[in-house]
């Protein structure tokens, strides 16, 4: 049995506490008018300058632009301004959904791992069930609090997803035509409903799993596969459309039809990165004595793979867009090149040069503190992906990595801490009469 | 130059891999072992070297994006430069989402096959290169290890056959 050690508890309540601090005050320090919003933004760029005062001044070249036709400039010049505010306003709200959307994707690219696994048959991972199941614990809380923003925004507490705004759709008549699907009801529904299925599967794979333990046949372990398979045809498909509803959805007129897949590699990737961590740090306190060097190779090379996967999503989304070259489908990619440029392309290095580069050799893949190393890279790499795909919509022009973000990131990262490895104490670390257990304990490459 | 050898034959990969290792512990000089199949860890068993392989694989894969960056650079921009779908080919630079894909193929391309004729280059294959192989049965259901002998043909015989071998033989061997 595993117990928590009391620094990494401590620790994981110091970010909580730290975190939730920062994000308090990204909360009361967002403008709450006009004017406050616009001496915000006139301070930032005294303060700031670089690229990011460089992009606002482009911002209002444009503007100027617009406002040489005088009737128009003051009735422009105010909707620019209220805009500003709720950009502004929107900030510490889109900090705290991506901090919390990054590290639920994480336990639900664990749990689709989980289930590959299961469905797979796999003879490696067993020996690794234990630490998987910890991670997709987070699923619940997670999952609920990525639930609550959701719900707050749909009562119009915060300003994320425009489609909500009876306003807007009122002037739009895209969103009109979206409107069947895109409405707050039916998109809580969804929501539950995507929600409610991966935490049943979790919760009652988990119980399988433990109860196989203690049985004398094979039977949980049959029903386990079969429960598994179901779930990944549900998961497939019901993640595609979570990636449209949660993230896609912000950019109501834009769309991709490759956008599921591609947050599916993401969120695969972050979560086989974490099992990697979670497992080197266990085995470095004493415990998965089984683990050898080869089940940390395995899930390496599933890291450069997936990586790659990752890349060629991205780039076979961009391209066609690129190339096509569409207004409605390249302003997208446009607000990205223009406002997002170093974590739009920083992003690419981190997910895909450096563990090209890094993981690429395989004796580098059996080195514990090389893994942990490129996992820290991939890991900053895909919280900038999920960063760049949610900010642009929300916050536009106006992004820094600054008190919120980092606040978001430290909150639930403590909380993502502290619950994994709480969960991880409830059961013994290995399992025991998995039939593939001893082919896993032996395994060597 | 002939050179005298003694050969082992086994018939189970098992067998093999344990003969290999006493073999070795009783500080004889493996030649070769022929299989008909790879035998996993025969490798590492017979003290062989690393293979330096996929180093050769990554400096071909490096070769294969500098030709299709050149090749590119080449026919789209230099030679005859053209507008397509409203992206007129004056930098390399600019086009170079639409090369990407040729870039990772001449990749593969490259590391694949330049990879392949390596190894076999490496394996001393060629084509009309007469077989090494010193036995027929070797490419069925046979495994034989190959020592060579210097003036110790009886001992070498009895530690084989104590191996389990199925059939040992001294011959010359012409290298």
């Amino acid at each position: 049995m595993y117990t928590f050690s009391n620094r990494l508890r401590i620790g994981s309540f110091i970010a909580m506490a730290l975190g939730a601090i920062l994000l308090v005050i990204g909360f009361v320090s967002a403008p709450s008018t006009v004017e406050e919003a616009k001496a915000m933004v006139a301070v930032h760029e005294e303060g700031h300058g670089g690229g990011h005062a460089e992009a606002t001044v482009e911002s209002h070249g444009e503007e100027q632009g617009h406002g040489a036709q005088a009737s128009h400039e003051e009735g422009h010049d105010a909707s620019h301004d209220t805009h500003l505010l709720h950009q502004l306003q929107n900030r510490p709200w889109s900090a705290l959904y991506v901090a919390a959307f990054f590290f639920f994707m994480i336990s639900l690219g664990v749990l689709a791992f989980y289930a590959i696994q299961r469905a797979a048959q796999a003879g490696w991972s067993p020996i690794l069930f234990r630490v998987m199941e910890g991670i997709t614990g987070y699923l619940v809380p997670g999952g609920i609090i990525v639930f609550v923003i959701l719900v707050l925004s749909s009562l119009h507490i915060n300003h994320l997803f425009v489609w909500m705004d009876a306003d807007t759709v009122a002037h739009d008549e895209l969103l009109q035509g979206k409107s069947g699907y895109l409405n707050t009801t039916f998109f809580l529904v969804r929501a539950a409903l995507f929600l409610g299925g991966w935490i049943f599967y979790r919760e009652y794979s988990r119980k399988l799993s433990l109860a196989q333990d203690a049985s004398d046949d094979n039977s949980n372990f049959v029903k386990n596969f079969r429960w598994s398979a179901g779930f990944l045809v549900f998961y497939l498909v019901t993640e595609s459309m979570m990636s449209w509803d949660w993230i896609m959805s912000l950019d109501p007129h834009w769309f991709s039809t490759l956008f599921g897949w591609y947050v599916f590699a993401s969120m695969f990737v972050s979560g086989i990165t974490v099992i990697a961590m979670v497992t080197i740090y266990l085995k470095s306190k004493g415990y998965l004595e089984n683990v050898n060097n080869s089940h940390i190779h395995d899930l390496a090379k599933f890291m450069f793979g997936i990586s790659i996967f990752w890349t060629y999503l991205w780039f076979s989304q961009f391209m066609l867009i690129w190339y096509a070259d569409i207004p409605e489908e390249v302003t997208y990619y446009i607000a990205r090149f223009q406002d997002y440029k170093l974590p739009f392309f920083g992003m690419l290095v981190m997910n895909f040069v450096f563990p090209l580069l890094v993981l690429m050799n395989s004796d580098y893949k059996r080195v514990n503190w090389f893994v942990v190393m490129a996992g820290i890279v991939v890991l900053a790499g895909h919280y900038l992906d999920i960063f760049n795909m949610v900010m642009p919509a929300t916050v536009g022009d106006q992004w820094y990595i600054g008190l919120p973000e980092i606040g978001g990131v430290l909150f639930f990262g403590g909380l993502f801490v502290f619950w994994v490895f709480t969960t991880l104490t409830k059961a013994p670390l290995q399992p025991k009469r998995n039939p593939f257990i001893e082919e896993s304990k032996h395994f060597h490459y | 130059m002939a050179s005298k050898v003694i050969q082992a034959l086994y018939n189970d990969d098992d067998v093999l891999m344990h003969a290999v290792k006493k073999v070795r512990a009783e500080h004889h000089h493996i030649e070769e072992v022929y299989t008909p199949f790879p035998v996993h860890g025969l490798d590492k068993a017979m003290g062989l070297a690393g293979t330096r392989i996929a180093i050769t694989s990554f400096m071909y894969g490096c070769l294969g994006l500098t030709v299709a960056i050149v090749m590119m650079n080449y026919i789209m921009i230099k030679d005859w430069p053209q507008d397509i779908g409203g992206k007129p080919s004056f930098s390399y630079l600019e086009n170079m989402p639409a090369f990407v894909p040729i870039m990772f193929e001449l990749t593969v391309f490259f590391a694949a096959h330049l990879m392949v004729i390596t190894f076999y280059l490496r394996s001393r294959m060629w084509p009309f290169k007469k077989a090494e192989n010193p036995d027929k049965r070797t490419t069925d259901d046979h495994f034989l290890m190959e020592i060579g002998v210097h003036d110790n043909e009886k001992e070498l015989a009895d530690l084989l056959w104590e191996t389990g071998a199925v059939e040992v033989k001294v011959t010359e061997k012409e290298s």
